[in-house]
């Protein structure tokens, strides 16, 4: 009997108490960055799923041959880049890009400062109205625009020669083309900078403006001197995100004036897009949407640089 | 009792007169398919189009047992490419996959041969059209079946009544809606030259023809049919670039003739710029397949009524038109490919193709020529006959830009629209041809890469 007791009391021991490797995994899940780490896994498989394996798969892909049979190396990068057509859609992305991020942001901080200055019982009416162009589906509003612009039967055309004006050739005139997807880009991508700039401007102390106000500053001055150096943070990161979002853009090229006329209006994703799906040749496509990849990538290290050391002057 | 001897030298023998029994053999239906066949189909434009496709099929699945499932898939943003693209590189999806333009080129390596199919069919119908071939039949082997479904030439859709007025063309009485009674002498006087002349009347009457110049496919056909017409050769079968030719010349003067007397937004019309400035009932004339006018005859019934389809015009090396036939390709990846065969053979048969021009209103178009009888294109009205010069009938013949390059040279040619970019440059753009010219050659030196 004994015996038997003992025996029980060695299992129960057994139970309660784990060995030192089922202690240290314990040890190991109870850890607060391990759950941390167990949260994260979804979105970890994600990323992984949907965002490096794509990139890493398309660096491989740009390395090989028309038929995707043999690795050529950089030959697709040395190719592209011995092409006029490819130097044009070079410039026209960088035109396109840096253009509507200016504007963007100009207008942007301008309809930020118009919203902060209403009563805050009308600002939420405005915040709402002119965030709806950011809200509707880019390929919806982009073919929205496009039916103003139409070749033939424009909406502002027939306004124009209604107050006798002459006709635009808006999307058939390479130049007026190239202006008439900027515009919309603007159009589209303002709203975004306008809330973070609201947001921005709302965290200004105030004090700073009544001490400034009583040293007799103007509203420029205010301005420059306040408003323009407790933004500059936020201002280079919405203009960092802005910048990779518009390098990047497909759908309004593409929708609008599919990269004509004579291949005036094509940027990186939509000449990708030619040479890749259209014509076949996923290795060119690929090089050439890579391309976008070392320009934003030095974008982003000046523009970071700038945000971590002003971070650090403000700590 | 005999014994035969079974010797490495008569296995090889029976092996190889095997081989050469199944390569040249036509293609004998397996009836005994079953199970599930799954189809990943172009989504067609013309209500009810899909339906007739369905009929077919369903008819063809009842009696074989096998459950066939189809997806259409619009063309819409090259939905159906991406769609293919992405089958091709998981190595899974449809059985069957409709193939637009160089799709079967571009896919080569993922579909199975169909020699054996495309074999029975040129058997029971002649020869198929030289332009399917040089799209579908790559290395010697066919790996595309070509379909009436979404198949189209290019040739002239003209307004009867504008151009008896200001052009002093009585088209109908060129083209009636009967091939034998077509007089050549008069035919062949529908030259380009006779056309830029007309273009240039209707233009200063206030109704101008309507050719696209963007870089889409309307484009891209009517301007090489107009090349080809002049002999133009681009890059010939042996890599060499030609294009550097007095024919190129004399085709580009034709070109900015025809530009100058055309609304200045061709330059930035999609695929539906033409049809919808015909249809406006501004538009004197364009190159297209009878959506036009179908769309015409819902929306804008007196235009429809004076429209007449017919062959467009003849030059120094022959008459020929753009056309861009549609194909089926089987992956080989596909598990039940016996079945999809039989049903591949099935959708190719006449009575089949017959209910599907029938249902599209004579816009599908075989890529066989005996099969240019069909009713539908005698009857479809209004006004009666105005789609029987659709199919290519007397000395018209069927192009493709890019020919008679290697396919996957030509389909880059195509799909950048060398072309037409070539065209607007010199016109729109006011470039010297020669510079013109020089920049052709550099973007098809960049074709010919490896």
């Amino acid at each position: 009997m004994a015996d038997t007791v003992h025996s029980w009391a060695h299992a129960l021991n057994g139970i309660r108490t784990p060995s030192s490797a089922q202690r240290g995994v314990l040890r190991f899940m109870r850890r607060r960055s391990t759950i941390a780490f167990l949260m994260c896994l979804p979105l970890i498989v994600i990323i992984g799923g949907l965002v490096i394996y794509p990139a890493l798969y398309s660096i491989h892909l740009s390395m090989l041959n028309k038929s995707q049979t043999r690795f050529i190396g950089l030959s697709n990068f040395s190719f592209l880049l011995s092409r006029d057509t490819f130097w044009m859609v070079v410039q026209q992305s960088a035109i396109f890009a840096l253009s509507a991020v200016f504007f963007k942001a100009l207008i942007g901080l301008i309809t930020a400062h118009l919203i902060n200055n209403l009563p805050s019982k009308g600002q939420r009416k405005w915040r709402g109205m002119l965030l709806v162009p950011w809200v509707i589906p880019l390929a919806l509003s982009s073919l929205g625009w496009w039916w103003l612009f139409d070749p033939t039967h424009s909406a502002f055309n027939w306004v124009l020669t209604g107050l006798g004006f002459e006709e635009i050739s808006w999307l058939s005139s390479p130049y007026w083309a190239r202006f008439s997807v900027i515009l919309v880009n603007v159009w589209y991508g303002a709203p975004f900078f306008l809330i973070m700039y609201l947001a921005a401007l709302k965290s200004v102390p105030e004090q700073l403006y009544e001490a400034a106000a009583i040293d007799g500053a103007n509203a420029w001055q205010r301005f420059v001197h306040i408003t323009l150096p407790m933004m500059r943070n936020i201002i280079a990161i919405t203009v960092l995100f802005s910048l990779i979002v518009t390098f990047a853009n497909f759908d309004i090229v593409q929708i609008m004036t599919a990269g004509g006329p004579r291949n005036m209006t094509h940027v990186f994703a939509t000449y990708a897009f030619l040479l890749g799906i259209r014509s076949g040749d996923l290795p060119l496509g690929a090089a050439t949407s890579l391309f976008m990849f070392p320009i934003l990538a030095v974008a982003a290290v000046f523009i970071l640089r700038g945000v971590r050391k002003r971070g650090k002057e403000v700590g | 009792m005999g014994q035969s001897r079974l010797t490495r030298r008569t296995v090889l023998k029976t092996a190889a007169l095997g081989s050469a029994a199944v390569i040249t053999a036509p293609y004998v239906s397996g009836v005994h398919a079953a199970g599930t066949l799954t189809l990943g189909c172009w989504d067609h434009w013309v209500p009810g189009a899909n339906k007739a496709f369905d009929k077919i099929c369903k008819e063809w699945g009842d009696k074989n047992q096998v459950d066939v499932h189809i997806d259409y898939i619009t063309s819409q943003g090259e939905k159906d490419k991406l769609t293919a693209a992405a089958e091709a590189q998981a190595g899974t999806g449809h059985d069957i996959m409709s193939h637009r333009d160089w799709n079967i080129r571009i896919h080569q390596n993922s579909l199975e041969p169909l020699d054996d199919v495309i074999a029975t069919l040129i058997k029971q119908y002649g020869p198929i059209s030289p332009v399917a071939e040089y799209l579908a039949k790559i290395k010697g082997t066919w790996r595309g079946v070509p379909t009436a479904i979404g198949s189209q030439v290019k040739p002239c859709c003209s307004r009867i009544d504008l151009y008896k007025q200001h052009a002093a063309l009585d088209l109908q009485a060129m083209f009636p809606p009967d091939e034998s009674k077509w007089d050549k002498a008069t035919t062949d006087k529908w030259t380009w030259d006779a056309y830029v002349e007309s273009a240039q009347k209707l233009h200063k009457a206030g109704f101008p023809v309507g050719l696209p110049m963007g870089q889409t496919s309307d484009a891209v056909d009517w301007v090489g049919g107009l090349f080809n017409a002049y002999g133009v050769v681009f890059i010939d079968a042996k890599d060499g670039i030609k294009i550097n030719s007095d024919e190129t010349r004399q085709a580009m003067e034709i070109a900015r003739k025809i530009m100058e007397a055309s609304p200045p937004e061709v330059f930035a019309w999609d695929d539906a710029g033409n049809n919808r400035w015909l249809i406006s009932g501004k538009g004197s004339g364009i190159m297209n397949p009878p959506s036009a006018w179908a769309v015409a005859k819902r929306d804008n019934l007196k235009v429809a009524e004076q429209c007449w389809t017919h062959p467009v015009p003849k030059g120094p090396k022959g008459r020929f038109v753009g056309q861009l036939p549609q194909f089926y390709g089987l992956w080989q990846f596909s598990k039940n490919k016996t079945a999809a065969k039989d049903l591949l053979l099935h959708i190719s048969q006449k009575e089949s193709v017959a209910q599907l021009v029938a249902a599209s209103f004579g816009y599908d178009l075989p890529s066989f020529k005996t099969m240019y009888d069909l009713d539908t294109w005698k009857t479809v009205e209004p006004p009666v006959g105005t789609v029987y010069g659709y199919p290519p009938r007397a000395d018209e013949e069927t192009s493709m830009f890019g020919a008679p390059a290697r396919s996957e040279v030509g389909a880059q040619m195509y799909n950048q629209a060398i072309n037409t970019v070539m065209v607007s440059k010199f016109t729109q753009g006011k470039e010297k041809l020669d510079e013109v010219i020089k920049w052709a050659e550099k973007e098809l030196e960049g074709t010919l890469r490896a």
